[in-house]
């Protein structure tokens, strides 16, 4: 009776860890299954009509659209845009993401200060109105490749400066970006880390931004994402739009080259 | 005046499933801003769905309902070219109607 008994408790225990396993298996795959069911009713939506409008809207003191700015494929053009950028733009001599161009853009054509847009913080203001001017222009290249250009100097100087700051170790606890996507088949707690030093695929690291976060119930760009990295690594919070951040864009954007943009994606 | 919202009506055989995503900060009452202060609750308490003029689905919603609410429903007998609309009025009274057609 004795034995029986204790060969069903090991049946049990050896039930009960398999049990343990597969949950911890399926975990990943259910965060998969969450993000597919969010995915439907993707509040980015939301950001997205309210940037055309803004893109469309006469504001600033020049009562002006920003439907004449030049995301680098001419004035207006919107569509392609977002993939092929951080790029350098001959008219401010500098290599510029997607916010810091949209910066110059709203000062040049609106008026509005783009040192006062870039000391708002996140969320508020000005800073509102960029999240979803993001979401607008990062959706209209929906499922485009990523093809960031390297022809100018200056594109490639950025690309060498992003892979210092991208294994630059610092803070208090002697952190990189590489320290958590240097590698392949990391995570923390349950999310997955992209290794940013290659192409991690489709939709995948860089190719997921913009995104709205559920969490927050916030839209955050590549800059707020950045800002974000930079206080989990304790390090002093970058400049918004500053040359780091565009640099480790490009270094990001360049290794992720032919992976297709979902942007504006999901997060948990 | 809010956001508009987002619907899409899809029929399928005798019934029509129609997503809606409304823009909307559903605050609880609950959280605190960073000067300490509660920050007022504000949330969506009637949720209305008709169907070419006539209800088809009414809502009480509370504070526990997420930001950018998302509501899916299926509407038996709709079929396309028929008009779905969906209207929300929260806690301040404020309220908001939009429409769409089932394709």
């Amino acid at each position: 009776m004795t034995r029986i008994l204790w060969a069903g408790a090991a049946a049990a225990i050896a039930a009960s860890s398999a049990a343990v396993w597969a949950q911890q298996k399926s975990s990943a795959e259910g965060i998969a299954e969450y993000r597919a069911m969010l995915a439907d009713g993707n509040p980015a939506e939301l950001f997205e009509a309210k940037g055309e409008a803004l893109w469309k809207t006469r504001r600033g003191p020049k009562n002006a659209s920003l439907e004449a700015c030049d995301l680098g494929k001419g004035p207006g053009v919107v569509k392609g845009a977002f993939v092929e950028l951080p790029r350098y733009f001959a008219d401010t001599g500098r290599v510029q993401d997607l916010e810091s161009r949209l910066l110059t853009c709203s000062e040049t054509l609106q008026g509005i200060s783009a040192a006062e847009t870039a000391a708002t913080p996140f969320g508020r203001g000005e800073q509102a109105n960029m999240d979803a001017l993001v979401a607008y222009i990062s959706a209209a290249s929906g499922g485009m490749k990523f093809n960031l250009p390297q022809g100018n100097a200056e594109e490639r100087k950025m690309f060498e400066l992003g892979k210092r700051a991208f294994f630059y170790r610092a803070g208090s606890h002697g952190f990189a970006c590489a320290s958590c996507h240097g590698d392949a088949g990391k995570r923390i707690r349950l999310q997955d880390l992209p290794d940013l030093t290659r192409n991690p695929g489709n939709g995948i690291g860089f190719a997921a931004w913009p995104a709205y976060r559920v969490s927050s119930g916030e839209l955050w760009g590549m800059q707020r994402r950045l800002n974000d990295c930079y206080r989990q690594q304790r390090f002093p919070y970058p400049g918004y739009g500053s040359d780091v951040t565009i640099a480790l864009a490009v270094y990001m954007g360049v290794n992720a080259k032919g992976a297709e943009s979902v942007a504006p994606s999901i997060k948990r | 005046m809010a956001d508009p919202m987002r619907i899409r009506a899809q029929a399928a055989g005798d019934k029509a499933t129609v997503r809606v995503l409304m823009a909307h900060e559903m605050e609880t009452g609950q959280r605190k801003d960073a000067a300490g202060k509660t920050i007022p609750a504000w949330y969506i308490q009637q949720v209305h769905a008709k169907l070419n003029g006539k209800d088809v689905l009414s809502a009480q919603w509370g504070p526990a309902v997420a930001k950018n609410p998302f509501l899916q429903f299926m509407i038996k007998g709709a079929k396309a070219g028929d008009k779905v609309s969906v209207s929300w009025v929260d806690n301040r009274g404020d309220t908001r109607s939009d429409e769409a057609v089932v394709t």
